[in-house]
């Protein structure tokens, strides 16, 4: 190929080009070539055209971390439209929002979650194509229980041809809505056209210092833009993802890793935290591994001697990020002992400034708000005018837009970055961001539930916990584990509280609103 | 109370919160159904360390042991043998 890369697509183009008949994915044990890869997804691209979908039409990819999870999102995206990736724990109601809010008319799922795409089916009648992976059993299984036909992803790819023309779009289009929790509750799209993602994914790659001889590891949901980076670095050098749906039985990633000689480990702390109460009961050491990776939660100092003796050969990788812009600023691996509790700096190609509340620059240790510079920042949040505002800023070169992160950090004095904690509640926890109004919301819901507040509190392995403190309407007793179970039944596992406290009446300020700092005084 | 029993009625009090018998069949994959997750994993492991006596070594942490209620029961009469 002559042309730049422009697109998220070009990746696998080239790769396929340069090493047609080596492996790109291997998915829980079986391995797929480039050229493979490829052909299912021209094929997928080709049927997505066939049914209707036009250049920017959202599809929803509400799937496990599966082949076809990987097929559809390079098919998406090759066919001109948008993907948006969808936790598989997504629940009924959520997952309703969601395709409804980006107005996808297609959705591919994998038939296991069944279940929760039923609930959600009848609520969603202008999605058109509903296309799942899975079983034939299970999928007539699911065909039964609709009115509405549930094609099958394999049949679907084995009936089409491949795609034969080129969907003419241009790299300002968007490539992405990567849906994140927010302040207000409900989720937002965060949009990414083909020229930020491809721009990110050159710099990560740059600085992580990868080449095609990687062995990539993910284990976290492509959901999670932690997670579909690893997908997009891995194709974009010709290298091998090694896909696991998750990090709940670690003896199956263990095993991976000594068989395919695993090179780059991206994990969180709460993985990081189970690879080291696992090493105490009986060491582990994985000698392959050259990168180790963490974000969404800042890495405990005392973790690092520890994974120096898991992994002894690996560069550690601190790093801090956010969805609207990727990822922020890293740590060179090298300077992990001089600087222990920094994130670094700003990735390659881009810049960070520290603003204090009057606009002004921050003088070094000074506290100031994290604004990010540079062509990886999204360009808002999907039609969200007001929300996309108050995180995109007016920058000094007129026209330009800077981001606003609403983290507080400072620098020292050779211009590392350190956290100092953030501007809003947003809690995080096993990695993953939880908005407190979200969660209050499926509360009060609740028959019974008179008000609500949801709190963080600090934890050693999930980074944060979620504590909700409730308080009944008369008449009614409703139980913690009554009130867990619909929390279950509306949230993703992760934002379910793990302690519901039921108190008789729940703090105020002056002028009566609940008052969160009163809760965390709060005795149990 | 049977093996089963055991194992079903700590599945649906601790991850499914409920008794509803019907909400689990012994044959349900707890990945697939989003039951259990990486945190949940070891909670389940120090379970069947106390109620069954039976110690799980961490390469014995794989689906084929641990990942539904019929699969526990087998892990445990090996296990138990």
């Amino acid at each position: 190929m002559l042309r730049p890369q422009r697109y998220i697509y070009d990746s696998l183009l080239v790769s396929e080009k340069c090493v047609p008949h080596k492996t790109a994915v291997v998915v829980e044990g079986k391995g797929i070539t480039y050229y493979e890869l490829l052909d299912s997804v021209r094929r997928m691209a080709n049927a997505l055209l066939a049914r209707g979908l036009k250049r920017g039409d959202r599809v929803a990819v509400y799937m496990d971390n599966t082949l076809p999870c990987i097929i559809s999102i390079y098919a998406v995206s090759l066919a001109g439209g948008v993907f948006l990736v969808i936790n598989p724990q997504t629940k009924p109601d959520k997952l309703e929002y969601i395709i409804k809010d980006s107005g996808a008319k297609i959705l591919l799922s994998d038939a296991h979650l069944g279940e929760q795409l039923l609930a959600a089916l009848p609520l969603l009648e202008h999605v058109q194509h509903v296309i799942c992976s899975g079983s034939q059993e299970n999928l007539k299984n699911l065909n039964d229980s609709v009115t509405r036909k549930i094609e099958s992803f394999n049949n679907v790819i084995e009936m089409s041809d491949n795609i034969s023309y080129k969907v003419e779009t241009i790299p300002n289009d968007l490539a992405a809505l990567i849906y994140t929790s927010g302040t207000t509750g409900n989720p937002k799209g965060v949009m990414h056209t083909h020229l930020s993602m491809t721009f990110a994914l050159g710099s990560l790659i740059e600085y992580l210092r990868l080449n095609e001889e990687h062995v990539i590891l993910n284990v976290l949901p492509f959901a999670f833009d932690y997670g579909l980076y690893q997908l997009l670095m891995a194709i974009h050098i010709g290298a091998t993802l090694i896909l696991e749906r998750s990090f709940t039985y670690p003896a199956v990633v263990f095993k991976r890793i000594e068989e395919y000689n695993i090179t780059v480990f991206p994990g969180v702390p709460t993985i990081y935290s189970m690879l080291i109460s696992a090493h105490r009961r009986k060491p582990l050491s994985f000698p392959s591994i050259t990168r180790i990776t963490n974000t969404a939660a800042a890495l405990p100092a005392d973790y690092i001697s520890t994974l120096k003796e898991i992994f002894p050969n690996a560069l550690i990788y601190k790093m801090y990020g956010l969805t609207e812009c990727k990822r922020v600023c890293y740590l060179e691996p090298e300077l992990l002992d001089e600087k222990p509790t920094s994130v670094g700096k700003a990735i390659p190609g881009t810049e960070t400034l520290l603003l204090t509340k009057d606009g002004g620059i921050a003088k070094p240790g000074e506290s100031g708000i994290l604004h990010v510079r540079g062509p990886h920042i999204m360009l808002g949040y999907w039609k969200q005018p007001e929300l996309s505002a108050h995180m995109l800023k007016e920058g000094e070169l007129p026209g330009e837009r800077i981001l606003c992160t609403h983290d507080w950090f400072y620098r020292d004095d050779e211009g590392f970055l350190y956290f100092v904690g953030r501007s809003d509640d947003i809690i995080k926890t096993r990695g993953e961001k939880v908005s407190p109004v979200e969660v209050e919301n499926v509360l009060h819901g609740i028959e019974g539930v008179r008000e609500a507040a949801v709190i963080g509190v600090p934890d050693d392995v999930l980074g944060e916990s979620i504590r909700a403190y409730v308080s009944l309407n008369e008449g009614y007793n409703l139980t913690e584990r009554e009130i867990r179970k619909i929390c279950l039944s509306r949230l993703e596992n992760f934002m379910v509280p793990q302690e519901i406290v039921i108190i008789d009446e729940l703090p105020k300020t002056a002028t009566g609103k609940i008052s969160k700092k009163g809760l965390t005084g709060a005795k149990m | 109370m049977s093996i089963r029993e055991k194992i079903r009625s700590y599945i649906l009090e601790n991850y499914l919160f409920t008794d509803d018998q019907a909400a689990l069949s012994d044959g349900d994959s707890f990945l697939d159904k989003g039951i259990i997750d990486s945190t949940g994993i070891l909670e389940v492991i120090y379970f069947l360390e106390d109620e069954f006596g039976v110690a799980v070594d961490d390469d014995e942490m794989i689906p084929e042991n641990l990942d539904s209620v019929d699969n526990l029961i087998c892990f445990i009469e090996k296990k138990k043998k």
